[in-house]
Order: C-alpha cells, then sequence, then structure tokens
C-alpha cells in the first residue's frame, strides 16, 4: 500500500451557531483543503454542521490515561466549591 | 452489521493460546472489572491485548462489510427504474462508504493501521458479511437487502451501541441513525412491488425467497446459552440466537402486511415463547460461503481492487499536490 504519506485529521464540528465545536471522528487525507471536503463528505450528510475544525491528529497533546488520577484527584475534595456544601435559612429562596 | 465472528475454530484457538502467558490475572481481573462497574474504555487506555485484538477484527470486518456491501448496489444505479430510486440508491451507498470510513476510524484507534487493513480486506486474508457473496439479480433486491439486511444490521448494532469500546459505540451511534432510512427506502421499494402487477408481486416473492435466510444467517451460528469472553467484556451484549429472533418476530408481520410469504414452511408463531419459532438453519451452507467465498466472494474483492486501482492515480495527483503547497507554503515563510 502507498498511501502512508496520508495524515489522519481529527475533525471536530459546529452543528449551530451558539454551540460549541464537538468531535465527530476523524478522516484521512493529505492537505487541509481535501481534509475539509472529506470531513464534509462524512460527517455532515445530513445538515449536521455549519462549521468545522479539523486538527492533525498527531498535533493533539493528550493527558495520559494512567496518570488521570494524580491529574484529576486535586478535584474531588474541595466540596467547598459546590454551592450545595452551603446551608442557608429557611425562608431564603432562590439561592 | 456484520460483526459476527466469522474465523474458523482453528483460527480462534490459535490466536487465543498465543496469548494466553502474557497478562497476568490480576490485571484482566482489574480489567473485567472495571468493564462490569460500567465503565467504557478509551483509545489510550491499558487493555488486555485480546481485548485489543478481538475489537480490531471486529470492527474492520464490520468496516469491510460496509464497503463490500456498496457493490451489489453500485450494479444497480444506471438501471434503477426511476430518478427519484436512482437518488436514493446513490445516497444509501455513499452512507455504506461513510459507515466505512467511521468505522475504520474506530478500528486505528486501536493501533492497527487503515492501510493494512484496507490491505487484508483486498489479498482476500480478512473477511466480511457472508450476505454480500450473494448475488442480487432483480431490481426487487435492492428492496429486500434494504428491508432484510439493513433491518439485520440494525437489529445487531443498536446493543452496539453500548458496546465497552467507547469509539465503536460513538460509530454505531451515528450508522444507526442514518441506517434506519436503508432499512424503510428498502421497505417502500418492496411495497411498491407487492402492490403492483402480478409480475411485480413475483418479482418482490422471489427476492424474499433468496434473502431471507441469508439475512438470518448474519447473526451468526446458533450460541444460546454460551457466555462468550465478548459478552463477559461488554463487546457484545446478546447472543446472537436472541438478536435472530428480536429481528424474526420483527420482520414476520412486515412481510405479512404485504402479502409475501415467508419461506419456510415450519415457520408459526409459538403462544408460549411469544415468538416464531423457525425452520432449520442450513449451516453449511453459511460456513461453506465464509470457506468458499459464495457465488459472488471472488467477484467482489476483484471488483474492489479494480476500484482500488483505478483510484491510484487520483491518489497520486492529490499527494504531488499536496506536496507542492506544502513547497509553497516553506517558501514563503522561509522569505
Amino acid at each position: 500500500m502507498s498511501s502512508d504519506n496520508w495524515h489522519l485529521y481529527e475533525v471536530f464540528m459546529r452543528s449551530k451557531n451558539g454551540l460549541a465545536h464537538k468531535h465527530a471522528g476523524s478522516v484521512h487525507a493529505q492537505d487541509a483543503e481535501t481534509a475539509i471536503q472529506s470531513a464534509r463528505d462524512l460527517y455532515t450528510r445530513r445538515g449536521e454542521a455549519s462549521s468545522l475544525w479539523i486538527v492533525k491528529s498527531n498535533d493533539i497533546i493528550a493527558s495520559d490515561p494512567s496518570k488521570s488520577d494524580e491529574l484529576f484527584d486535586p478535584a474531588d475534595d474541595k466540596i467547598y466549591r459546590h454551592a450545595s456544601f452551603y446551608t442557608v435559612p429557611d425562608g431564603v429562596k432562590n439561592m | 452489521m456484520y460483526s459476527t465472528d466469522l474465523r474458523t475454530d482453528a483460527e480462534k484457538k490459535s490466536a487465543g493460546e498465543a496469548l494466553r502467558s502474557v497478562e497476568d490475572a490480576a490485571f484482566l481481573a482489574a480489567f473485567q472489572k472495571r468493564i462490569d462497574d460500567g465503565a467504557i474504555i478509551e483509545p489510550k487506555d491499558d487493555m488486555p491485548e485480546k481485548y485489543r485484538k478481538t475489537l480490531t477484527r471486529q470492527i474492520s470486518q464490520h468496516a469491510h462489510s460496509e464497503i463490500i456491501g456498496m457493490l451489489p448496489e453500485g450494479n444497480w444505479v444506471t438501471r434503477a427504474p426511476s430518478l427519484k430510486r436512482k437518488m436514493i440508491l446513490l445516497a444509501k451507498i455513499q452512507d455504506e462508504a461513510g459507515h466505512g470510513l467511521y468505522l475504520y476510524s474506530a478500528a486505528e484507534t486501536l493501533g492497527t493501521k487503515r492501510d493494512d487493513m484496507v490491505a487484508d480486506l483486498l489479498s482476500g486474508k480478512a473477511k466480511y458479511s457472508t450476505i454480500f457473496t450473494y448475488p442480487t439479480p432483480s431490481w426487487a433486491d435492492m428492496g429486500t437487502v434494504g428491508w432484510l439486511v439493513d433491518g439485520a444490521a440494525i437489529t445487531n448494532q443498536i446493543p452496539l451501541c453500548r458496546c465497552s469500546y467507547g469509539p465503536y459505540a460513538r460509530a454505531m451511534v451515528r450508522v444507526c441513525k442514518e441506517e434506519s432510512f436503508h432499512q424503510r427506502q428498502g421497505y417502500e421499494v418492496v411495497t411498491v412491488l407487492a402492490r403492483g402487477t402480478a409480475e411485480q408481486k413475483k418479482m418482490a416473492q422471489e427476492s424474499l425467497d433468496r434473502i431471507w435466510w441469508p439475512s438470518l444467517m448474519m447473526f451468526g451460528p446458533s450460541d444460546a446459552g454460551q457466555v462468550s469472553q465478548n459478552m463477559k467484556w461488554k463487546i457484545k451484549r446478546h447472543s446472537n440466537d436472541e438478536l435472530r429472533q428480536r429481528f424474526i418476530d420483527a420482520t414476520v408481520p412486515q412481510a405479512e402486511i404485504l402479502g409475501l410469504k415467508i419461506p419456510d414452511p415450519d415457520l408459526k408463531w409459538n403462544e408460549e415463547r411469544g415468538s416464531y419459532d423457525i425452520g432449520e438453519i442450513n449451516w453449511d451452507e453459511f460456513w461453506g460461503v465464509i470457506k468458499g467465498g459464495g457465488t459472488c466472494g471472488k467477484m467482489r474483492i476483484r471488483d474492489r481492487k479494480t476500484a482500488h486501482k483505478d483510484g491510484e492515480w487520483v491518489r497520486a495527483a492529490a499527494a504531488a499536490y499536496a506536496e507542492k503547497q506544502e513547497r509553497k507554503h516553506s517558501a514563503i515563510a522561509a522569505e
């Protein structure tokens, strides 16, 4: 097979303005322009998107799942960061 | 669908033995516990090599089936009976290509290159669903394939939306959404024929006669009462027999409404089970197709190879263009 020079791109799409881009999947392409066109054909055949982002998969820096504990633990023991930690006197509404 | 394990017993056995000694019991037990706790496994997570291999094989086989599944349909594009049907068929074929690509993407996250998967398909090493080795000699088959084959596929794929491997489950959600259009348009094609002239109705019936049994075989061999490793790992959620029964119970009334007869003299409603009993499936035919490629197996691979070869110049041109653009950009950047 000879197409090893193709890049893998991750595709993110915004379904409509006002919403954030969300990961849709990936495409193989040789350059950014064809990647956009392929992503259009592959992920937006039924009006799913109003905007596409294409990122080379190699350029994504991801956290290491085996280090998830040490990375995210510090968030677990600070329950005072949540509104539900606090009590308010009876009779106080809408706070 | 196309997700049934199509390896022979010998192939399954040798794959299992090669891996047995690599991972220790504690690792496997911890992984099983994650699955039992309902965890979804993502690409970079630790996983047993057998889990990775099973999924790579299943997802790539599923992808190949989507790609090969385009061929019998492509054969009818120029002869669709109306412009409307032609446009619908083209849209369906485009979806199948899309499904193949979603699935190759999902399989790639497990570490196998797409090129290698495609090479395995073209060399005949990789398997794909037996259903696509059957000929589709009449237009009615385009209807019946949508109705039964895509119907069976949906039955199989809905539980896969909850598969323990995240990328596969997500691909299945997209596929299932699109697949219901495939089934409905197929049923509509059959409906029009079944309510048409005597000749058209005959076409519909003959097509059902051809495709009924092979569509039941799509669910794979009988496995009632077995708890497979795939089930423990929640790759698979229901037995082949359970899914097949679900499909039969949904489909028989659909045939009745059209006045078509299911080609099974033993088919009857079982009041006690609340399900249909069916006659015996010819598993020799199924294994024969897997081993020998069926009526159209050789032709499918030949056509796929030709298409791949015919696309070579497009890929070469795109590569040359990309390279030229790259050079231009680096020249501008250097100035």
